[in-house]
């Protein structure tokens, strides 16, 4: 297995206002492997997440102590292009948030910002895309309809088609099933099998089985601490706290 | 009880309706509406009503008024919606509200004594020679679209700031986990997704335009001729009414009602636009 660090996080706090959310995280993620993050409603995994495409700098009152390295440079620095970031840390979110716009234009909206103008060259991205997020075969002969038209599990994989059509190195999933019925989750669940070859992702999940089923790697928070970090099979099977014993079988949570 | 009050609005409309339309017919069918409505030369003495200079002076002075106050008013929207510090933003909204809330003869004596005098400036030192007389007064289209630009503001920023903050964050998030900047996602996303809302403000402010009469009354110069310049100064359709009709008898107070009617018409198929517009954002 391959071991190389995509994420070094290191002595991470985060406060919203005077309230610490998140307390002296410290977690490597795996490059090209799927992490999981695990914990009860309010423990600070969605926040945690946020903190790698710095999606939290959004909220006016939140402000982060430590450091978060990406392939070695911290995204903390003062230095550091935060919409440049974005473009590599892709983000999936909890429900589906297609643009008001037609299904090709939802993927080619972030190509077509970064400057591409070339029609042939949008639709390649736009076809690629699509058949990497297994949506092609749905949406082929009606590109130009509204989004909306999707249903739910078609709109999060049009939204995952959006996410890849920047090409990031590191996709996001708060939740991405949250929303959805269990057909459509299976066919998610599959398609992060398949992407975890060319991405490295990391996925929020309250859904325990999902961690399970999609995940190399685990990380059990609880009132944001990271309480137990390690390969998924141990966490699941051997869990050396108590407190993850106590979560994962069901007593608290 | 309550359905009477509001019927009784409803009757007010038909009646005011009615009686501009009766007050005006009698004139309407003896010229006919066409050659009313295109007739180029408005000669009260010698019973001659064409409106067509004014109909295009209301046009021009509505028209300069939108390209005036639509950009400055969007564009403060977006301000007051994303960027402004909240204490920023609620003291430039309060401006906006004062804005609104000043008599529109007001206006017009700031128009008289700022306005007017500073096209007259630009009229005579930068276009002098290319100008004729009429037009180097500083009274004209120029001078009542900017008047006008500015009180349509209101109207256009806070109806444009609702419908951005209306715009469901998922959007704005989705497009900056995108790696896309604000500027790029206020232009492409958040102002598109406010589009409908966008478009009511501006047909109502354009309402508010072509409605107003004394402020344009003070500063458009008021000569009922075909306008060739923006420099020229016009008669709006409303300024007709309201210069002539204190003194109007007759089959001129007839043309001054018919006035009324076209004018009417138009602020109808305004609102009938707006309604359109906004029940086709309401069903996208």
């Amino acid at each position: 297995m391959e071991t190389k660090n995509k994420f070094e996080i290191h002595n991470l706090d985060l406060y919203y206002g005077s309230n610490k959310v998140l307390k002296d995280i410290n977690l490597d993620i795996a490059s090209h492997q799927v992490t999981a993050l695990i914990g009860p409603s309010g423990c600070g995994k969605s926040s945690l997440l946020r903190t790698l495409n710095r999606m939290n700098d959004l909220i006016p009152s939140a402000r982060v102590e430590g450091s978060v390295l990406l392939d070695g440079e911290d995204i903390y620095d003062s230095e550091t292009d935060v919409v440049g970031l974005r473009n590599r840390v892709g983000m999936v979110f909890q429900s589906p948030n297609p643009f008001p716009k037609s299904i090709f234009e939802n993927v080619a909206y972030g190509p077509r910002r970064h400057g591409e103008r070339d029609r042939k060259v949008l639709k390649e991205i736009v076809v690629r895309s699509l058949k990497e997020a297994a949506l092609w075969n749905e949406v082929k002969d009606s590109l130009h309809k509204s989004a909306f038209q999707l249903s739910g599990g078609q709109q999060q994989r049009l939204c995952i088609a959006r996410a890849l059509a920047v090409q990031p190195e590191v996709l996001l999933m708060d939740e991405p099933c949250s929303a959805l019925d269990p057909i459509s989750t299976s066919r998610v669940e599959d398609l992060i099998h398949e992407l975890k070859k060319d991405y490295t992702i990391i996925i929020v999940t309250h859904n325990m089985q999902q961690a399970a089923r999609v995940s190399q790697y685990t990380a059990f928070l609880l009132t944001g601490s990271l309480i137990e970090f390690d390969e998924t099979d141990k966490i699941f099977t051997k869990p050396s706290k108590e407190e993850t014993e106590g979560y994962i079988t069901g007593r608290f949570g | 009880m309550l359905l009477l009050f509001a019927l009784a609005s409803i009757l007010v409309v038909v009646l005011v309706g009615l009686f501009v339309f009766l007050q005006g017919y009698p004139l309407l069918a003896k010229t006919g509406f066409f050659t009313f409505l295109t007739g180029l030369e408005w000669l009260p003495g010698e019973g001659i009503f064409g409106i067509l200079p004014m109909v295009i002076g209301t046009l021009a002075v509505t028209l300069g008024a939108l390209i005036i106050g639509v950009p400055l008013g969007v564009t403060t929207a977006v301000f007051l919606a994303e960027y402004a510090p909240e204490r920023i933003a609620f003291w430039t909204r309060r401006a906006v509200e004062l804005l609104a809330g000043i008599p529109s003869v007001v206006y017009g004596l700031f128009g008289m004594t700022v306005i007017v005098p500073l096209v007259r400036h630009v009229a005579l030192n930068w276009f002098g020679d290319l100008l004729s007389p009429e037009m180097r007064t500083g009274y004209g289209i120029l001078a009542a679209s900017l008047v006008l630009g500015i009180m349509i503001l209101p109207t256009i920023v806070s109806i444009s700031e609702d419908a951005l903050r209306a715009v469901p964050k998922a959007y704005k998030e989705g497009s900056y986990a995108l790696g896309v900047h604000q500027w790029q996602t206020i232009w492409h996303n958040t102002l598109p997704a406010a589009g409908t809302g966008i478009m009511s403000s501006v047909i109502l402010g354009m309402g508010r335009a072509i409605g107003e009469t004394m402020a344009i009354l003070m500063v458009a110069g008021n000569a009922p001729a075909f306008p060739t310049s923006i420099f020229s100064p016009v008669r709006t359709l409303s300024g007709n009414i309201g210069l002539e009709m204190s003194y109007a008898s007759g089959e001129h107070a007839q043309a001054l009602f018919a006035t009324g009617v076209v004018l009417f018409i138009v602020i109808m198929i305004l609102n009938g636009l707006a309604l359109l517009i906004a029940r086709k954002g309401a069903n996208a």
